[in-house]
């Protein structure tokens, strides 16, 4: 995965695609990384939470822009393969507020089964079954999708080894999964600044809390570094509906907003990288310090990209932001 | 008895409670050292680390978590590692010289050495390795039923197990069984002296002489470690120091010289120090085994700047193994390997020079 082949834009989908934002982005992506922001500013209705309708809806919207087609379901086939077993890596750690969104999980659920996904061939996985519980995943009656948190399936015995980072791999990520969807939340991080894609990959590690030191870099662009993360991850898709600016990991409800919004793309340093700039730009809107002055810029978004890596591209003028 | 014996081989009452959970209460105390902040975030003061952690979150050790704003240790009598190994593998020289000590571990370590021998156990959280129940109590039982003189806490960092330390350490004080730490000495003073109010004797290991390899390879700082030393010395706690020496990163003459002033100056010539050979292992598999000569010549450069008792570790037979006094230079202990095979001393005292060598040498 690196620069140019992170846009999921085809010649031929351009072609056989009528929507306006695949267009946009097709113009201003070309040999770029794309990334897709679908917001709905009317996503809650007259409510608190997000409407499940409106938010399988703005699934749709985002991931039909960002492989430009003309339906979700060809969008979800050039996903996944019908028969795979399809790991959804959630981010749970800070339970409900601050957690992926189980309504939007449902939603990627609902498409995946269209898809040719078998119920039972989807795998809702973190660090922790309590933390998934926590966050409101929990099987009901008659439901076959499977979850797992490591703490009950277990790490392999051998160390994946790159750079200053050594780790034991999730199980569920190396025996159980063919292919990952990653899901992380648009949070601010205490530590290393933000928490979005590259992050959101030490749930798939034992030892997490041994990479945090330097405000994670490069630890966190190393974890990304082992093959088993880079060869199986697809997509992310980066819960927006509600973000955090501030006091992140942990569900700050004094520092949240209603961001109402999806982040999709294939390239987790571009994305990271313009997940960063949004909460920068919050932080900013509300009076605060920036990252950098508080000794918390996330570097490891640079580190993901230089030569030695090449997870992906942070340069903006090599970014497609496409606004759908 | 075989030296290394596994506490699974043994037929122990104390074994019914299998691998917990984090949730786990029998394992969880509240941590003693932490300050509580606002939105329910707690400082660890501990180690100089000083992690500063989220609701529900861990620290750096991984075996401690903040609970709703109460930090908690995940680790208390949760041993995941028990053998009886003679005093002389932490290594201590001059502490009982003999005998065996009841080792045991819990999961965690404040740093990440990338030659660490013990990786399976320091570098993982507690739930992702078998676990034991081994409270205080049973812990100083066990000792005297092996007939152990003293309980060694090792293999991965006591620092991360503090309280099941301090616990343990006064149950088997009033068993009549001493207690000795085989650290890192990457700690805060406070909590280290109330460690030394607790044990008898505690073994550092001093990784390296330079900041340079303490970032770039422990993943921690010198300067804590060196104040720790400081700190034991002046409780009266018996000390000893282990280098383990690595080929290329912390092996030059001036990296020696510097380490035996440091030692000299601050913590007198009578303080141990051992050398021991690197074996590749965990992140650092890309360099040989230490050539003997190269302990050689650090225990030579040490020698020459007046320490007393400087020894070569991990290569079996070695003459350097033994002591000597430093008086007349007659071997007082004779070691082979981890064994113990003659004792000169009268008391404390060489039996031909009558010069006191320091140590702890009786167990009453």
């Amino acid at each position: 995965m690196r620069g140019g082949s992170q846009n999921g834009i085809t010649r031929r989908n351009l072609l056989t695609t009528g929507l306006a934002g695949a267009l946009v982005a097709r113009a201003a992506g070309a040999d770029k990384s794309t990334v897709v922001i679908a917001r709905d500013p009317a996503l809650r209705g007259a409510g608190h939470s997000p409407d499940a309708t409106r938010v399988a809806k703005l699934l749709d919207r985002a991931v039909e822009s960002f492989y430009a087609c003309d339906s979700p379901l060809e969008a979800w086939k050039k996903i996944v393969r019908p028969g795979e077993v399809v790991g959804l890596k959630v981010n749970c750690l800070s339970g409900r507020g601050a957690a992926t969104s189980v309504v939007l999980v449902e939603a990627i659920c609902e498409r995946l089964q269209q898809a040719g996904i078998p119920q039972n061939n989807i795998v809702i996985w973190d660090r922790l079954d309590s933390d998934l519980e926590s966050a409101g995943f929990r099987p009901s009656r008659g439901d076959r999708v499977r979850y797992i948190g490591n703490d009950s399936t277990g790490y392999g015995d051998e160390l994946a080894i790159y750079g200053s980072a050594g780790s034991r791999l999730a199980n569920t990520l190396t025996k159980t999964c063919d292919a990952v969807i990653n899901l992380p939340v648009l949070k601010d991080h205490g530590i290393v600044g933000v928490t979005l894609a590259l992050k959101n990959l030490f749930g798939a590690i034992h030892n997490p809390n041994k990479y945090h030191s330097d405000a994670g870099n490069p630890y966190v662009a190393d974890v990304n570094m082992f093959p088993a993360i880079r060869q199986k991850v697809r997509l992310t898709i980066c819960d927006g509906l509600t973000a955090q600016y501030e006091g992140g990991p942990s569900y700050m409800p004094q520092w949240s907003w209603p961001y109402n919004g999806l982040l999709v793309a294939r390239d987790p340093v571009a994305l990271d990288y313009i997940g960063w700039q949004i909460i920068e730009h919050k932080r900013a809107e509300m009076g605060m310090k920036s990252l950098r002055e508080l000794k918390r810029e996330p570097l490891y978004i640079a580190t993901a990209a230089d030569s030695a890596h090449r997870l992906g591209v942070n340069d903006p003028a090599r970014i497609a932001r496409v606004e759908v | 008895m075989e030296r290394r014996v596994f506490l699974q081989g043994l037929a122990l009452p104390c074994l019914a409670a299998a691998a917990g959970t984090p949730s786990d209460a029998q394992f969880t105390v509240e941590a003693r050292f932490y300050d509580k902040l606002a939105y329910k975030k707690i400082k660890c003061k501990l180690c100089p680390r000083e992690c500063v952690i989220d609701d529900r979150e861990r620290g750096y050790c991984g075996v401690r978590e903040n609970r709703g704003g109460t930090y908690y240790s995940l680790v208390h009598s949760r041993v995941c590692a028990a053998h009886i190994d003679p005093i002389e593998k932490k290594p201590l020289f001059h502490f009982l010289p003999g005998t065996m000590a009841f080792s045991v571990a819990t999961a965690g370590c404040n740093v990440n050495c990338k030659m660490c021998q013990n990786w399976d156990i320091s570098q993982v959280r507690p739930e992702q390795v078998y676990a034991t129940y081994m409270p205080p109590a049973k812990l100083a039982a066990l000792a005297r039923q092996n007939d152990c003189p003293s309980i060694a806490y090792t293999y991965s960092e006591p620092v991360v197990f503090s309280e099941y330390v301090f616990d343990s350490a006064e149950a088997g004080r009033a068993a009549g069984v001493k207690s000795v730490v085989i650290s890192g000495g990457y700690i805060q003073e406070e909590p280290l002296k109330q460690l030394c109010r607790r044990v008898d004797a505690i073994k550092i290991d001093l990784k390296a002489f330079s900041e340079k390899f303490y970032k770039e390879v422990v993943n921690g700082e010198l300067k804590p470690v060196l104040n720790a030393l400081v700190t034991i010395r002046k409780q009266n706690v018996w000390t000893e120091i282990v280098c383990l020496v690595i080929p290329t990163l912390n092996d030059s003459d001036a990296e020696f010289q510097a380490l035996a002033r440091w030692v000299k100056s601050e913590l007198g010539p009578d303080v141990p120090v051992h050398f021991s050979q690197f074996h590749p292992d965990y992140l650092l598999k890309n360099l040989p085994p230490t050539p003997v000569p190269t302990l050689e010549r650090a225990k030579a450069l040490c020698d020459a700047e007046g320490l007393h008792y400087v020894y070569i570790g991990n290569i079996p037979g070695h003459p350097a193994e033994s002591t000597h006094c430093p008086k007349c230079r007659r071997v007082v202990v004779e070691r082979v390997g981890f064994s113990v095979r003659a004792i000169s001393l009268e008391g404390a005292k060489c039996r031909f020079c009558h010069q006191i060598i320091p140590g702890v040498w009786e167990k009453a």
